[in-house]
């Protein structure tokens, strides 16, 4: 998706997001291709999702450089954020997905409208244009989400546990979506938690467990050793942390 | 039949001036104000309106205290105090997390004893009862033109405004990632709620002055499937509550204010009863569910 001339790569130099003064990730470093797929993989509490609003912007980065796209990326936050009992059908929220071309003024043409209702045909809710959302199962609404990203079209897809409490149908439509991203070159980032969803179908890996454990090849960085190593990173805070020393 | 349907719906706005006002100000909130409701309760904060209704109080008494019972003077007090309330309510929500109910209930409650102490250092119990239960059939010109044009800036408001508002409200995130500036379009409906509170302050007193706001929404639940479709049929109940609550008092000899917030209280019954969307008697009738 160069065709709009954004640079679709992710470079993180030394980069460290906090809560308050407690690091959320620190001191991360590489960078994710243009065109890459990569599964970002670790505990709770690792870091994954604050790593995720960082490069959509969302969350500052305290100190290091991160250079994404300013524009052009799109995310997908957690399924919970949302109120599902809100009023509005599910075109209506396909629709919210030409935002970055018509902001909140201009009408939608109907060239628009169609693409909308082909992304809902294209995670299959051909028929569910005028239903409320309320009235969805967690996967319908997920698959709702996933159409609004296709009307996006961003050259950087950042997905947040994207497959959380849906059933194995459902994420085998969306990881096939996942994969037609790759395929049309765009950057893919997925916090996952399934290991194996990772192996079969991420090129890439990156392990975080509070800082970078590993970032490579999928295989090689969910080797045994760096699975530990992850596993090790203390869940609580230490309450007499010094500053970290590794400054840059 | 005909003729009594004249002389009970009719006759009293031909014969009176005063009730063709108050009528022409409550259809003017009517218009404006319950759009806003909505969105206050699609967003969880319903008390917030309240909560403005009792903050406007003080600025409104720093207002009647220096030039009394001026509609200028007291909107300009009402719209100074609004607008403090409203930010730091905002920065109350932040501070402690999106828990603010407790924190603004306390507000509130400071706010009116504050505007009812001011007031009370210069008025008696009739100006008192003015400012905190409003007086519909009192209304004069420039309250008049006050309800008026901020009802029109408010539609107009809206309807530019709509698309924002409801991916704010729906999906904030999104809206952050997509750079909708959500909190600068939230800042803007602050503005037209404190505007429309300050109107209906005019008719229906501050301890009123959202029933005409938030009754209707509330109820109008029952009834739409869409933001747009709740707007509208909180829109209609309004309207209906102006005018059959202006007609209760004039015949029944009730309070007015009072009436309007009552008839409105009686639709909002009405709908959680009766209304088709998750109304109490629809659920009753038990139907044969569907083969699929």
């Amino acid at each position: 998706m160069g065709a709009r001339g954004v640079s679709a790569v992710i470079t993180c130099a030394d980069v460290t997001l906090t809560h308050g003064r407690r690091p959320a990730v620190h001191h991360v470093s590489g960078r994710f291709e243009a065109g890459s797929l990569t599964a970002i993989v670790g505990p709770n509490g690792a870091g994954k999702s604050t790593l995720l609003r960082a490069i959509a912007g969302l969350h500052p980065t305290v100190e290091g450089v991160l250079k994404a796209p300013r524009e052009g990326i799109a995310l997908l936050p957690q399924a919970a954020a949302l109120d599902r009992q809100f009023p509005i059908s599910c075109l209506d929220v396909v629709m919210l997905g030409h935002w970055a071309r018509c902001g909140a003024f201009r009408a939608l043409r109907a060239a628009e409208q169609q693409a909308a209702r082909r992304a809902l045909a294209a995670v299959g809710l051909e028929g569910f244009e005028a239903r409320p959302v309320g009235a969805l199962s967690v996967g319908q609404f997920q698959r709702v989400l996933f159409a609004r990203l296709l009307v996006q079209d961003a050259p950087v897809i950042l997905l947040d546990e994207p497959f959380n409490a849906v059933d194995a149908r459902t994420a085998q439509d969306l990881l096939a979506l996942v994969a037609r991203w790759h395929g049309e070159g765009r950057t893919v980032l997925a916090v996952l938690h399934d290991l194996d969803l990772v192996r079969q179908h991420f090129p890439q890996t990156l392990l975080l467990a509070r800082e970078p454990v590993a970032w490579g090849p999928t295989e090689e960085a969910l080797s045994p050793a760096n699975r530990l190593k992850a596993r090790m990173m203390s869940e609580s805070w230490d309450e007499a942390a010094e500053p970290c020393a590794r400054a840059a | 039949m005909l003729s009594l349907a004249v002389d009970l719906l009719w006759s009293p706005f031909a014969e009176f001036g005063f009730l063709r006002r108050a009528l022409v100000g409550c259809l003017a909130l009517s218009l404006a104000a319950p759009p806003l409701g909505v969105f206050l309760v699609l967003r969880r904060m319903s008390l917030t309106a309240d909560v403005l209704a009792h903050g406007i109080l003080p600025g409104i008494a720093v207002g009647f205290l220096v030039a009394g019972l001026s509609v200028t003077a007291m909107s300009i007090g009402g719209l100074v105090a609004g607008m403090v309330v409203a930010v730091g309510a905002g920065a109350v929500s932040r501070a402690t997390g999106g828990r603010e109910d407790a924190a603004l209930a306390a507000l509130y409650l400071v706010a009116l004893a504050l505007g009812v102490t001011l007031i009370s250092t210069r008025a008696g119990s009739v100006e008192l009862s003015h400012l905190l239960f409003g007086s519909v059939l009192g209304v004069d010109d420039p309250a008049l033109f006050l309800m008026a044009g901020v009802a029109s800036l408010t539609l107009l408001v809206l309807s530019f405004a709509w698309r924002p508002l409801v991916l704010e409200c729906f999906d904030p995130g999104f809206a952050a990632a997509a750079r909708a500036r959500g909190g600068l379009w939230h800042m803007v409906f602050l503005g037209l709620l404190v505007l429309n509170v300050l109107a209906a302050f005019q008719a229906l007193g501050t301890l009123m002055a959202v029933g005409l706001m938030m009754l209707p929404a509330v109820a109008a639940r029952h009834w739409g499937r869409s933001v747009g479709g709740l707007a509208a049929a909180a829109v209609g109940i309004a309207l209906f509550s102006s005018l059959a609550g202006l007609l209760l008092s004039y015949h029944l000899d009730l309070p007015t204010g009072p009436a309007i917030v009552l008839v409105a209280g009686g639709a909002w019954v009405v709908s959680v009863l009766a209304g088709p969307v998750d109304g109490v008697l629809p659920r009753l009738l038990r139907r044969p569910h569907l083969a699929g």
